[in-house]
């Protein structure tokens, strides 16, 4: 960079003055108050002359009475020699951002956007807080900080995903919202901490989070470990509550945009037009906050911000029925440049199913291809980089391009954990809940840890429950069942199932439905009301050898689920949430009551009275009719009657 | 009185950073330093008067509210002082204010215009650019713009890594905070030096005139606050007044009487505690959820709800009682009539 020569003294005034003020400010700061009077010792000129900088540029300050100092030649008389430029800081943070797009069999495509930004800085710290940020986004800091979070994870989801049809997402997440954190062991008052943090998380996402209360939270001793770092595993620092009748729409996607650093303008976030977002079969959005290894030994932690958006579009719905996707056509945009704070910013693409183009064709073509394990398979990539100058072609803009060639399907591999879960029974009193959990593995067995909340008014009979698989019964090596409290808590059954290979296990239990209180249904009583997904959590054996090492280059899609052994990949499913009608009364009747004690009053007292206390007189019978009509007619016309 | 920031027991400052162009300027600014030497004496200054915390912020792809408009005689953009007030309205809604506290928030914001509108000058009423290129909204911030094209050099190659000169900044937002915070300037009398304001950026005399105003202003809005309850008490006479309240009441009255006390023996920092205590019982008396309006039943309501009851049970009695009225009144002008 060539500066001319008065260019260079200037900034190399600035930069003196700004070092003898910041040392002389130290010096005045550092000790505490009774030091004070000794600060005004310190030497005058350079004080004076910041004092001078004060005065001289603000807009309508005056100056009459302070002699006004030049301000800069006696600094320059005092500092002989011009120091070099402090070097600057590396910067602490960066941020990365990629899209995978998969193509599923059924002719729907599956699209998962991650940004994440990573920050070397300890938000905890007792002594000092920390209040600048630059990538990292202010609101969400703030949070982290005043409520002593170690982790936290919030999902918004419209849609289920069907995992028969489409495989295993990236990220799992449950119909509605979802809310686990792990809060600090230095915090005293979880409960109270809880409150605050859903109200305060319900302003910044725009989301009616502040439904989550006692009889919805959960304290799930065994399934929702951290998922970053940390020694902290006592249960009652981590609190879980799902809204499953929560809608997702316009409202939460802004907010969750305005957390990113580059926002909608740039990179791969212009993609996400809410037009097209919300016309699709599943659409998920999430922010996850942990604390992770900076590198092999763990030395030092960084604190790390994801945010993931999965999206998959039908075929008939978006697709019109036509087998080719383009990112126009998924999105309405195409990409034209990469976010200039992103560190690395690509496409990638899944063409594991199509190694000599058999299947689709992609355009533009690339000759990037990567690998990476994810789901415990091996998946190839074609990869497209944005901050690569020479992928936006001629027209300077990205349209990823697949059509498919010819009309067969093929067969989509089974997913080896599935799970379905639905309400049998009949009439208004009682039912029961059914879990099927399917192992596909042909050979190995898995253990499954499987967590269910229901709300209290489904009063669950556990010396009902049942396990069964393939006709025998499976008992539960690890049962924590906490029965629910009426108005205060929720059911919780957490069990540990050993899934036999290629088998389906059977979790019945039966359930009394409760009648509230007139005050406690909703609007819409007869819609019915929702209970939870289950979450099923699981160590999946894998076919490939998983790579334990966290900080290798991978791409974020693979490295998002911790891995801590090479055989098997963890994994999540959520099962479907449920709908039970419970027995409404008529809310019409305080209506009727009122009309009829009313009615009766008026009426009936009326008459009743007038019964009791009238006076019966005899009274000549008269005429007939056309005589009374005659005296009437007379009677007008002042003429004497009949 | 302008520039006076509403009185509040705690301030929220915050700095951000405004970069509308992040592919052309790669900007760096010493924001902890430059708060450590120039901002942060000042606050530890004034932390008898409320609690001050800091935080800053960089916002990318920022624009203002405004297109600026372009003169050929400075050969750059200016904004011209009428379209000052639009300005403010798109950023705000990307600064955000704490997440987690509920006092006031100043805002500073350092904008550094895009490449395509280079360098950017304000203009003030007359027409002539300002020299610090700032300006300040009461009760809510203020706003500077920094021009880099200088930085650029003869052959820019985009993106041009920038230092933001940090003394120049605070210099403008160090006197912006202080107008906010109502330390007034004061034009000397003739003949009289003021003196410099020293490394904190604010005199000892400046600082009791703001604790002498806080306290009056203190003092003034605790007395309405009373009335304004004792009012609503004439006004609704079934509330219940908790015990709660009424100490709350109690103690806000006897802060006011000490207060007063205390500015009148010119002890300007008891008198300041006293009425800050004044006003936290008087507000918390006065919004306290237990006297909400809607709680009570006022008389009209009652009468609306008892007379479709009543008015039709009573009408066969009126009736009657005034038939028995009527026959009274015969019989006794016949009693009258016979004698």
């Amino acid at each position: 960079r060539k500066l001319s020569v008065t260019r260079k003294m200037a900034a190399c005034r600035c930069a003196v003055i700004l070092l003898v003020v910041l040392i002389w400010g130290d010096f005045s700061l550092a000790p505490a108050e009774s030091k004070r009077p000794e600060a005004d010792a310190p030497p005058q000129p350079a004080r004076d002359a910041a004092d001078s900088f004060v005065k001289t540029e603000v807009p309508g300050a005056h100056d009459d009475g302070v002699p006004a100092q030049a301000g800069e030649e006696p600094v320059l008389g005092e500092a002989e020699t011009l120091q070099p430029r402090e070097p600057e800081p590396r910067p602490q943070d960066e941020f990365q951002e990629e899209l995978v797009i998969r193509p599923l069999l059924s002719g729907d495509i599956y699209s998962s956007f991650q940004f994440r930004t990573r920050w070397d800085t300890d938000l905890l710290h007792q002594g000092k807080k920390v209040s600048h940020y630059r990538l990292f986004p202010k609101s969400l800091g703030q949070v982290i900080s005043k409520f002593s979070v170690r982790e936290l994870h919030i999902s918004f989801t419209q849609g289920y995903w069907r995992t028969l049809q489409w495989g295993q997402p990236f990220l799992p997440a449950p119909p509605g919202a979802e809310l686990w954190v792990w809060f600090q062991d230095s915090v005293t008052d979880v409960d109270g901490a809880w409150k605050e943090l859903t109200n305060v998380l319900s302003g910044i996402f725009c989301a009616s989070l502040n439904f989550i209360d006692s009889t919805n939270t959960v304290q799930p001793s065994a399934s929702f470990k951290p998922l970053g770092i940390g020694n902290v595993t006592d249960q009652r620092f981590l609190r879980y509550a799902v809204l499953p009748r929560e809608i997702v729409c316009t409202e939460n996607l802004t907010p969750w945009k305005k957390l990113l650093p580059c926002g909608s303008k740039a990179g791969l976030a212009v993609l996400l037009k809410s037009e097209k977002l919300f016309h699709s079969s599943f659409h998920s959005q999430a922010v996850h906050i942990r604390p992770v290894c900076q590198d092999g030994q763990c030395s030092r932690t960084s604190w790390e911000l994801r945010q993931t958006l999965s999206v998959v579009f039908d075929l008939y719905a978006s697709g019109q029925n036509k087998k080719e996707w383009s990112l126009f056509k998924m999105f309405s945009r195409t990409l034209t440049e990469p976010c200039p704070l992103a560190s690395s910013s690509k496409v990638y693409v899944d063409v594991t199913d199509n190694p000599q183009g058999e299947l689709f064709e992609l355009s533009p073509a690339t000759s990037t291809l990567s690998q990476a394990v994810v789901l415990g398979d091996r998946r190839t990539y074609s990869v497209y980089d944005l901050r690569d100058p020479e992928s936006f072609g001629i027209l300077r803009s990205l349209n990823v391009l697949l059509k498919w060639k010819g009309q067969d399907n093929g067969d989509m591999l089974r997913p080896l954990l599935h799970a379905e879960r639905y309400v049998g029974g009949y009439g208004l009193q009682t039912g029961d809940i059914h879990t099927l959990i399917y192992n596909h593995h042909p050979f190995r067995a898995f253990p499954v840890l499987l967590l269910e909340t229901v709300p209290w008014y489904l009063r669950l009979y556990i010396h009902t429950l049942s396990v069964t698989s393939k006709g025998h019964e499976n008992k539960p090596s690890y049962i924590h069942y906490q029965p629910s409290k009426d108005r205060l808590r929720p059911h919780l059954l957490e069990m540990l199932l050993q899934l036999p290979p290629n088998s389906v296990t059977k979790v019945t239990v039966q359930f009394e439905r409760a009648l509230l209180k007139w005050t406690e249904y909703t609007p819409d009583p007869n819609h019915g009301f929702y209970v939870g997904s289950s979450v099923l959590s699981a160590l999946v054996p894998s076919v490939v050898a998983m790579d334990t090492n966290s900080t290798n280059d991978r791409p974020l899609f693979s490295s998002f689920f911790p891995c801590l052994e090479e055989s098997g990949y963890f994994m999540r499913v959520y099962t479907e949430p449920l709908l039970v009608n419970l027995p409404t009364p008529d809310f019409s009747m305080p209506y009727n009551v009122i009309c009829l004690t009313c009615t009766v009053v008026a009426v009936g007292y009326g008459s009743l009275y007038n019964l009791l206390t009238r006076t019966f007189q005899v009274e000549e019978p008269s005429g007939g009719m056309a005589k009374r009509l005659a005296n009437t007619i007379r009677r007008l016309r002042g003429v004497p009657l009949l | 009185m302008s520039g006076y920031a509403l009185l509040s027991l705690g301030y929220e400052i915050t700095f951000s950073l405004l970069n509308p162009d992040p592919k052309s300027h790669d900007l760096h600014w010493d924001i902890e330093g430059a708060v450590k030497g120039y901002i942060q004496p000042l606050l530890d200054k004034l932390t008898p008067i409320a609690n001050f915390s800091v935080d800053s912020q960089i916002l990318y792809y920022a624009i203002l509210g405004v297109s600026p408009r372009h003169d050929a005689s400075i050969d750059g953009y200016t904004l011209s002082a009428d379209s000052l007030p639009h300005v403010i309205n798109p950023v705000e809604a990307r600064l955000g204010s704490n997440a987690a506290s509920s006092f006031p928030v100043l805002n500073f914001l350092l904008y550094v215009p895009d490449a395509p509108h280079s360098p950017l000058y304000i203009r003030d009423h007359s027409g002539k650019t300002v020299p610090t290129n700032a300006f300040h909204s009461p009760r809510w911030g203020g706003i500077m713009v920094f021009n880099v094209q200088e930085h650029y050099g003869e052959e820019p190659r985009f993106p041009v890594h920038i230092n933001i000169d940090m003394v120049r900044v605070m210099g403008v937002f160090l006197a912006q905070l202080r107008l906010l915070l109502g330390i007034q300037q004061v034009q000397a009398p003739p003949g009289f030096l003021l003196q410099s304001p020293g490394n904190e950026g604010v005199t000892d005399w400046e600082l009791d005139r703001l604790l002498w105003a806080r306290t009056a202003e203190n003092i003034a809005t605790a007395t309405t606050t009373l009335t304004s309850l004792a009012q609503l008490l004439e006004e609704i006479g079934n509330i219940v007044i908790n015990d709660n309240i009424a100490e709350q009441v109690y103690s806000a009255v006897v802060s006011l009487q000490l207060a007063v006390a205390e500015l009148e023996a010119g002890n300007l920092a008891f008198a300041f505690q006293a009425s800050k205590e004044a006003i936290l019982s008087s507000e918390r008396a006065f919004f306290d959820p237990s006297l909400l309006h809607l709680l009570y039943f006022p008389d009209d309501q009652k009468f609306a709800i008892y007379i479709p009851l009543f008015l039709p049970m009573s009408v066969p009695i009126l009736l009657s009682l005034l038939k028995i009225a009527g026959e009274y009144r015969k019989r006794r002008s016949e009693r009258v009539k016979t004698d």
